[in-house]
């Protein structure tokens, strides 16, 4: 296990601690691992220098540029809109440029790559499971009249129309919610929340005409039957989209709940 | 069968089974529990026509239902076509084996045989 | 090697109920309770089967049965059948999307509606109307 000191350079520091308030030492684990490879998981800790509104990820960064540039990560926009930093961290799976070290109430923290994943490296996980599952769900607006003809009208959709969409729309496939649900951590076949919660994205959708196509997807040994309604997902999710809530109001469909 | 119906039949057999097991416990509390448990007791019990019809319904849909939430189970844990069937056929013969056994006693018990 | 390289959390995983609030103590109370009433029945039908051999197989099943031992498990078995079955309603209620709220913009700090104070409360209501019955029905078991 390697444990790598930060070089706190005294002047540096002070000059932090004037700007930008108290400054706090935690210690950084990060899984390390390289399956393919063949290497077993290990852990590396790191003494990183936080501030109150320090994230995960500026950790983590903080980490490659000055400890170890090998720690393999996974980022991008640093404000939960592209879903790339995706973790576990403290045991939970959360992104992390959106989880503050100091909401984490604790000096250790310990960051792995995302549970019902396949680990790429250290930190980096494979999301093809996840978009295939995506695609599978048909995610666009079918229709027989989509093409743009002259005569096309705009397509008119109320408020309430949009609401019933909307919130499922914000996904930003993270893969969160697959790390959380129980089933996803056996069930190699299943769906998961994210393509089921997608499925019902365009259901609920009054321009979509895919409902049929996309139940007779969803109907199966290990599809939305495998929802046990565990809440998980939508614990976990980010941005609010309630993959559960999703999940059940589809499955209203299939039980006649739902017209 | 679609997993669809599958699952239609596993929360019917779920409701159908809360009513008739309630009925079943409430007929041991018409007297003091010990008594209910009686041979002469018991047999009468099976000798009442609509009471024995009422246990081998709730035998129908306690086998279905229990052994069709331990496919749920098994078929979540592990996967692979070969698996997969035999949880599935595995599954339909433990609940035709139970229902079959349980049966045999309410119908023996009932014909007085015993 | 499989499952090492795909980093599924696997059975423990999935057994894990501490990790996600009430409502995955619920799934997981759910598992159990059903595998639990599972094996009783099984059991149960086995015992009563003694019936068909006459009074003294029957008499003699009552002995091995109707022990302290014996009403603790049936305890057991009458406040997992009490979960089981007021969760399952509120499972399968919320399965054909009763009760899990309704969509709408999502507003900060995300709190999702369909792990709402009414699923909350409905499984705490099963879990105390399970604790009332196994009291009350320990109270008759041990009271005979």
């Amino acid at each position: 296990m390697a444990v790598v000191t930060a070089p706190t350079s005294s002047e540096e520091l002070i000059t932090i601690e004037k700007t930008s308030g108290e400054l706090n030492t935690i210690t950084l684990r990060i899984a390390r691992s390289n399956p393919a490879e063949g290497h077993e998981t290990t852990y590396s800790e790191f003494k990183v220098p936080v501030k109150k509104w320090t994230t995960v990820l500026e950790a983590i960064l903080y980490v490659k540029q000055n400890l170890d540039h090998a720690v393999a990560v996974r980022y991008s926009c640093r404000q939960a809109s592209c879903g790339s930093c995706g973790m576990k961290i403290n045991g939970k799976p959360s992104l992390a440029c959106y989880t503050k070290v100091s909401e984490l109430h604790s000096n250790i923290i310990t960051v792995e790559p995302m549970n019902n994943f396949p680990i790429i490296r250290d930190l980096a996980v494979d999301f093809k499971q996840l978009i295939s599952n995506h695609k599978k769900m048909k995610p666009f607006i079918i229709r027989e009249d989509s093409e743009v003809t002259p005569e096309s009208k705009e397509f008119i959709q109320t408020p309430k129309d949009v609401e019933k969409y909307l919130q499922f729309s914000y996904c930003i496939k993270c893969g969160l919610c697959n790390a959380a649900c129980p089933t996803m951590a056996t069930d190699t076949s299943f769906i998961g929340p994210q393509g089921l919660a997608q499925a019902y994205r365009y259901v609920a959708d009054n321009r979509d005409k895919g409902k049929e196509d996309r139940l007779k997807i969803v109907d199966d040994a290990h599809g939305i039957w495998r929802c046990h309604f565990a809440g998980s997902c939508s614990q976990v999710c980010p941005k609010g989209v309630d993959p559960a809530m999703a999940i059940q109001l589809l499955r209203g469909y299939l039980l006649g709940f739902t017209k | 069968m679609r997993e669809s119906i599958i699952m239609k039949i596993h929360y019917g057999t779920a409701l159908g089974a809360v009513v008739l097991v309630a009925v079943h416990i409430l007929m041991r509390m018409t007297q003091n529990f010990g008594q209910s448990l009686q041979y002469q007791n018991v047999i009468a019990n099976y000798h009442f026509l609509p009471y024995a019809l009422m246990l081998e319904a709730v035998l129908i849909l306690l086998s279905v239902h229990g052994f069709n939430g331990l496919r749920v189970i098994l078929l979540e844990l592990k996967q692979g076509s070969g698996y997969e069937k035999m949880v599935n056929y595995g599954s339909l013969a433990a609940m035709a084996i139970l229902i079959a056994y349980g049966s045999r006693t309410i119908l023996m018990a009932g014909m007085g045989v015993s | 090697m499989t499952e090492r390289l795909s980093n599924r959390e696997g059975i423990k995983g999935m057994a894990n109920p501490t990790r996600y609030g009430i409502e995955r103590v619920a799934y997981w109370l759910q598992r159990l309770t059903g595998l639990g009433l599972l094996a009783y029945l099984i059991g149960h039908i086995f015992e009563t089967s003694t019936i068909v051999h006459g009074k003294v197989a029957w008499d003699k099943m009552l002995e091995f049965t109707q022990t302290p031992q014996g009403h603790i498990i049936l305890t057991l078995v009458i406040g997992m059948c009490v979960f089981h079955t007021a969760n399952g309603i509120r499972v399968m209620l919320g399965h054909g999307g009763i009760g899990v709220g309704k969509p709408g913009q999502p507003e900060y700090p995300y709190k999702a509606a369909s792990l709402n104070y009414k699923q909350r409360l409905c499984i705490w209501v099963s879990i105390g109307l399970a604790a009332l019955a196994m009291m009350y029905g320990a109270s008759i078991l041990f009271g005979d």
